[in-house]
């Protein structure tokens, strides 16, 4: 039948969604409107940041010698600590595995992280709650993490462990505390915490027993007195002023500063925490190198970064910024199997899907890596899990080897700001890499930009 | 007895040397002289001998102790026996802040006052003080028992766990999740203990009793602001 109405044929306004009020921001809305709770998750930064994609390498030419890429020797081992203790950690690989924590993760996740970290010949990390027998046992090379919460802190286990790293902050969270909530305090982890099981556990977002560098100095004394000056120690920091943190810590006694971008992972925390507190690491590695060279420090202070980094390009990316190694964390739980489409049914029930997964909090993790529940936990086979691990960290090794022969060099750390180059303007200022085909950054010397 | 004299021997040697008794060494008797308000005296023993420092002491003395007692002839500074796992540190004089702070276990009495947060995120040590202690003592405090015989600051026992705390005198406030409860008769009894144990010359029945009321322990956005 004909329309005869007097808009017919008009052409209309296709419907807009709006940027500011996208569907995902609605759709927050209603969730906070009809729950009134902000929403916890865990992981680091999804929102589109300046990162390592943002900066290329220029490989060899007639002006650089490359090497033969499967003959000639790419070194990659790295040494952490040689500032003032007696047994620094000599690593194969400059790729760690970053702090979780036993209680974040599952027992069988842990022991994975140990075996897979120390048949690539790397270290691995503790995290809040304190040190298993089953994580010591098989890591090789253990960090011990000291922590606001001191949950689980123990002067045996302090001496048990390879290096020590007291963490200030984190790039999920800067200025924030944990919380791990009731669903994952098993008995276990109860015990090993010192608090009722099932309750909320909230981790201090400082240390109960110092407050600023020249408290932090003494209390590494503490530490170094108590362990006899063999033990490394670390200062982890979140990504907030790499600057002044990297000159305070190395002012504080540092041996290793380590920097997290607001890209690394938490157990859990507020979305807005994660989402809108810290920077990118891209924009905190150069800082951080800036600080150790004003301060002579650069390499005998060694940095390790961590936040985002997902492969061998990644890792050669920190090197020629100035890192001296890296901590994956977020790449080693997807390496054990975290988001895998395997489990995408399992995921549907949940609300999410594979590769979107976030809920770690809760303890539901089909696979069986950030839980408690015994069930979830037997899907995770430390053993394949550490082999698993191993593959990922050797791929990783042989990707950054690879980019530097083709920059001619025969060390991971030989890589330089010079064999880089933006791809934007953004990479270019926070990185002092030149934007591809200029000689030019912002805020070059002599630049009037 | 041994004597080992701070000043001129350097903190190292000490450590080392104390760390280097055995569980049945026979030199269970140490005297440390000079300390001078030093840093990290006496931290991380771990055998059954017993520590006299002749003065006043710096930042974390006695700091992760087990086993061990140290006895300190003057005040100490911020952290002492912080960490502690077992023994006994003992002050003579008044503990700077933080006194105690993490500690999982053993005594620590200090003879004269403690500053603030006494016994912050205490795991199971027992806190035995004289007189009184300052502003957020007991904060997120696990388990263990404070005992303040004087008085104690603002926000006592804020975000408190399961530790319990007995005042005798006046709180001027109580911190988030912390109430007064009931003395029934085992704390009576406990709390009998500790004093003795402190060497303090106090009833019981004169003292309060503050827990955690519990309220916190679960995510409630009612209470996040």
């Amino acid at each position: 039948m004909k329309d005869d109405t007097p808009s017919a044929g008009t052409p209309r306004t296709v419907p807009v969604q709006s940027e500011t009020w996208s569907n995902q921001v609605n759709a927050e809305i209603r969730r906070a409107a009809a729950t009134g709770i902000y929403d916890i998750r865990g992981g680091g930064a999804k929102r589109k940041v300046p990162h390592f994609d943002d900066l290329l390498f220029l490989g060899a030419s007639i002006s650089r010698y490359p090497l033969e890429g499967y003959r000639e020797k790419c070194e990659t081992s790295v040494t952490l600590g040689t500032r003032f203790a007696k047994k620094p950690i000599e690593l194969k690989i400059p790729v760690t595995i970053a702090g979780m924590s036993f209680g974040a993760l599952s027992g069988p996740a842990k022991e994975a992280l140990g075996r897979g970290a120390t048949l690539a010949g790397t270290s691995t990390t503790t995290g809040d709650g304190g040190m298993t027998p089953e994580e010591r046992g098989h890591s090789d090379k253990l960090v011990y993490q000291y922590l606001p919460s001191r949950y689980g802190m123990n002067p045996d286990d302090l001496r048990r462990a390879d290096a020590i790293e007291i963490v200030v902050g984190q790039g999920a969270k800067p200025g924030g505390g944990g919380m791990l909530l009731g669903q994952k305090i098993s008995d276990r982890v109860a015990e090993m915490r010192n608090l009722p099981k099932g309750i909320d556990q909230r981790s201090a977002c400082r240390h109960p027993d110092w407050t600023g560098p020249d408290d932090l100095e003494i209390k590494i004394l503490e530490l170094r007195e108590i362990t006899a000056w063999e033990k490394p120690i670390y200062i982890k920091v979140g990504g907030a002023r790499p600057y002044f943190d990297t000159t305070l810590a190395v002012k504080a006694g540092a041996d290793v500063v380590v920097l997290d971008g607001m890209q690394g992972g938490t157990a859990a925390t507020q979305d807005v925490f994660i989402e809108h507190v810290g920077q990118p690491i891209l924009a905190c590695i150069r800082e951080a190198v800036r600080a150790l060279e004003d301060l002579d420090m650069h390499r005998e202070v060694q940095l390790i970064v961590s936040g985002g980094i997902r492969h061998g390009a990644d890792v050669a990316k920190c090197m020629a910024l100035g890192a001296d190694a890296v901590a994956i964390g977020t790449g080693a739980l997807i390496a054990l199997g975290d988001n895998d489409p395997r489990w995408e049914g399992d995921y549907q029930k949940l609300g999410t899907t594979a590769g979107a997964y976030d809920d770690w909090h809760e303890g539901n993790d089909p696979a069986g890596i950030t839980t408690q529940n015994p069930d979830l936990m037997a899907r995770l086979d430390p053993l394949e899990g550490g082999r698993r691990l191993n593959n990922y960290l050797k791929v990783m090794t042989l990707e950054a080897q690879t980019i530097a022969r083709a920059c001619g060099k025969n060390h991971l750390h030989n890589l330089e700001p010079e064999d880089l180059c933006a791809l934007t303007m953004e990479a270019a200022a926070m990185t002092h890499i030149p934007l591809a085909g200029t000689d030019w950054y912002p805020g070059k010397p002599g630049s009037t930009f | 007895m041994q004597t080992y004299d701070l000043e001129a021997d350097g903190l190292r040697g000490l450590n080392a040397s104390l760390h280097a008794q055995a569980q049945d060494t026979n030199q269970t008797a140490w005297e440390i002289v000079n300390p001078k308000g030093s840093h990290a005296i006496a931290v991380g023993l771990d055998a059954p001998i017993e520590v006299s420092v002749k003065g006043s002491t710096g930042y974390y003395c006695a700091g992760m102790n087990k086993q061990a007692t140290i006895h300190v002839f003057g005040s100490a500074g911020p952290g002492v026996a912080e960490n502690m796992m077992s023994g006994t540190v003992i002050v003579e004089g008044d503990a700077s802040q933080c006194a105690g702070a993490t500690g999982n276990g053993g005594t620590l009495i200090i003879k004269g006052n403690a500053s603030s947060r006494c016994g912050i995120s205490m795991k199971g040590i027992d806190i035995i003080v004289h007189g009184s202690i300052g502003h957020m003592s007991a904060f997120m405090a696990q388990s263990g028992n404070l005992v303040v015989c004087g008085d104690a600051g603002e926000a006592l026992g804020d975000s408190l766990y399961e530790a319990r705390l007995f005042v005798r005198g006046s709180v001027k406030s109580l911190g988030a999740d912390c109430v007064e409860k009931e003395m029934r008769p085992e704390h009576l009894t406990l709390l009998a203990e500790l004093l003795d144990r402190g060497g303090c010359d106090a009833k019981p029945e004169d003292f309060k009793r503050y827990g955690s009321a519990r309220q916190l322990y679960n995510f409630n956005i009612d209470n996040a602001y």
